[in-house]
């Protein structure tokens, strides 16, 4: 809802969050997440909690929230409580600010008094954080602290241990260790985004006194949309790819009109600067996973002569698809998708065209189409919006490029064989399936959430929980990873389940089964389950069952039981179907060109 | 800005805030006449009527206000 997107009107938000939520909640074909979120707070927290909500919803997921009494958060983390209990969280958000912080040094102290301040003070978070993801095996994220919007020692409040803003600092960077050692703890970098905002705004003594809130009440909207942003990154809602104009968006003019030599780019001149500037910045995110591609109204030849400049950053090569021509770019844009095999809505369209913006808006159902404004707002307006939010970075996000550049040459290389076995085995594929090991669990975490065709039961799973089921004995987990000649896809299949004893014997349920679509028709699915057999009868089960419950998105897996030989033991009114496998019966693997483990 | 123009700008904002359109503000309104009009509603009503006429009230103003009337004295304070 373009209200809701960056940059947007707070003041407006604050006014009419009553009716923005009704009409995000009256938008047809959305399909939530529900996440419960537990807010424990060390000032007020309900507008925090009806602005995030908005985001949120914005962004697929439906909140239900908790909220801890006012400056309860150390007792709720600590103890827990039986409301909380019972709520079961998936995220527990933290909100604490500098205002909780209730010894700073004084001037007098020394410097070993400090130290032992600081680490008492730190301390006493670190437990809470240790304490809820152990009690609720819950994702955490917590604030970090805001500079203080006064300085007793001036300039030296930064240098001096004795200074609040260094002792802020210093615990900050505390903070910043345990989230890198922690992947299911994430900071709220309020530091940041106070800054941004101005902290002489932000932290108006007069919101804090009447109504104990820690922050203006009018940043709230800010405060709140950079919060959704990692939950909705934690949920698997980035972004994955941009879909870029050419003319006055990568390079200043028309390359067309102009003539590659014309147009402005490089270091001659103010502009040409502006836009090497922007072409870094867009580069830069190739490193991060994200897929670059151009839509452009251009002929190619043009295109490529205006990238193929020595001055321009952004080369040919580093797209992995150039749409130049006279199509619509709405057009262009499902045409991409289709070719990478990703959902159109998952691009961010950058175009300062605000015709050519409407028009892909209004055709492309769901995808980001930020009101970028003039050239030298365009880095602000697509970094503020947060589309790419990063959690963990990952090896997997560094080779993405090149992994759907495999994808494109393997489907060239398709096109050469008549037989598609002769392909499959042509790709000389190979395949490590094993339990889940601890260097994957964000990745099979991410594709719990993220994976929405190839999703047998859609259950989404946080870290926390993919850790807990790899560590249970009485659960089977395993990963796929595939590499074939044209490179490695990454972890790309999960599958896990549960044994359960019963009058027939041990039986084997599986919870969950998915596959990422970058794979499809390679016979990974039939890998998968001749491992899951093998592991089932080596633990003595007779019986695997599986399940298919339908979605809007994953009909392609209807019957994925019965390709695998399971027979269908019921199935309801609404297509939820239960299969069976007898593990005394002899099992014919699918499996014709894949070399596993 | 003249206070029935006041009152106009008033109605819109109370609109929003509390997202009815029925609502019409007069001198005498107070929380108890408006449903959703608790405390913590009041935090929103107070910003979104500050940040629509571009004041902003001090700590006492806000705590003291008994009925519409007297906000819409206050903001043509402010407004001078």
């Amino acid at each position: 809802m373009q209200e809701l997107e960056y940059p947007f009107d707070a003041d407006l938000i604050i006014r009419k969050k009553k009716a923005l939520k009704r009409r995000l909640l009256e938008r047809e074909g959305v399909n939530y997440i529900t996440k419960k979120i537990a807010i424990l707070g060390g000032s007020t927290t309900n507008d925090i909690k009806l602005m995030l909500e908005l985001f949120l919803l914005n962004n697929g997921i439906k909140p239900e929230f908790y909220e801890s009494e006012y400056n309860k958060y150390y007792e709720d983390a600590m103890f827990g409580n039986e409301e909380l209990d019972a709520f079961a969280p998936d995220i527990c958000f933290i909100h604490t600010t500098t205002r909780n912080i209730l010894e700073y040094p004084g001037v007098q102290m020394t410097g070993k008094q400090i130290d032992a301040l600081l680490t008492e003070t730190y301390s006493k978070f670190e437990a809470c954080w240790k304490a809820l993801s152990g009690r609720y095996s819950c994702t955490v994220i917590q604030n970090n602290f805001e500079m203080p919007y006064y300085r007793l020692l001036g300039n030296s409040d930064s240098t001096d241990p004795r200074g609040r803003l260094n002792f802020i600092n210093r615990l900050n960077l505390m903070f910043a260790e345990y989230a890198n050692a922690n992947e299911t703890f994430f900071i709220n970098d309020i530091n940041y985004i106070s800054a941004e905002y101005g902290i002489k705004k932000w932290a108006d003594p007069s919101d804090w006194y009447r109504y104990k809130y820690a922050l203006s009440v009018v940043c709230i909207p800010d405060f709140a949309y950079n919060l959704a942003r990692i939950i909705k990154a934690i949920y698997g809602k980035n972004k994955k790819a941009f879909a870029l104009d050419m003319d006055n968006t990568l390079w200043g003019g028309i390359v067309g009109d102009d003539g590659p030599e014309n147009i402005k780019i490089g270091h001659e001149d103010a502009e040409s600067e502006l836009f090497t500037e922007f072409q870094q910045y867009i580069k830069a995110h190739k490193d991060l996973g994200v897929l670059l591609t151009v839509a452009s109204k251009n002929d190619e030849e043009n295109a490529l002569a205006g990238l193929a400049r020595p001055d321009s950053t952004l080369k040919q090569d580093d797209f992995l698809v150039i749409k130049a021509n006279w199509d619509n770019k709405d057009r262009n844009i499902a045409q991409t998708a289709k070719e990478l095999n990703i959902g159109s809505d998952s691009f961010v369209f950058v175009d300062d065209n605000p015709a050519e913006r409407a028009l892909v808006s209004n055709q492309v159902p769901g995808i980001s189409v930020p009101e970028v404004g003039a050239p030298e707002t365009y880095i602000e307006t697509l970094d503020r919006s947060g589309f790419f939010e990063v959690t963990h970075l990952s090896g997997d996000d560094i080779k993405r490029g090149d992994m759907y550049k495999a994808n494109i040459e393997r489907s060239k290389s398709s096109q050469s064989f008549e037989n598609y076995d002769d392909y499959l085995k042509s790709l000389d594929m190979h395949a490590q399936i094993k339990p889940f090991a601890p260097m994957y669990m964000s990745r099979i975490a991410e594709l719990t959430n993220k994976s929405n065709q190839f999703n047998l039961t859609t259950k989404r799973c946080s870290q926390a929980e993919i850790e807990n089921i790899a560590q249970d004995p009485r659960y089977i987990t395993r990963y796929g990873k595939l590499e074939d000649k044209f490179g490695d896809n990454g972890v790309v299949a999960v599958m896990f389940g549960h044994e359960e004893d019963s009058t027939e014997g041990v039986i084997f349920h599986i919870d969950l089964w998915l596959m990422s679509c970058r794979v499809l028709k390679r016979g990974m699915e039939y890998a998968m389950m001749d491992e899951v057999i093998a592991e089932c009868k080596k633990r003595g089960i007779s019986k695997i069952k599986g399940y298919y419950y339908p979605t809007a998105k994953n009909k392609m897996v209807k019957d994925f039981y019965a390709a695998q030989g399971y027979e269908l033991l019921r199935e309801d009114a609404n297509g939820n179907a239960e299969w069976g496998l007898d593990l005394a019966l002899e099992h014919v693997s699918g499996n014709t060109a894949i070399e596993v483990n | 800005m003249n206070k029935q123009e006041v009152f106009d700008k008033l109605n819109e904002v109370f609109r929003d805030v509390f997202d009815d359109e029925d609502i019409t503000v007069t001198e005498n309104t107070t929380a108890s006449d408006i449903e959703d009009w608790d405390s913590l509603e009041h935090i929103n009503l107070i910003v979104a009527v500050e940040r629509s006429f571009g004041i902003k009230f001090t700590m006492g103003e806000t705590t003291g206000l008994k009925n519409v009337g007297e906000m819409a004295d206050k903001i043509l304070e402010h407004l001078g």
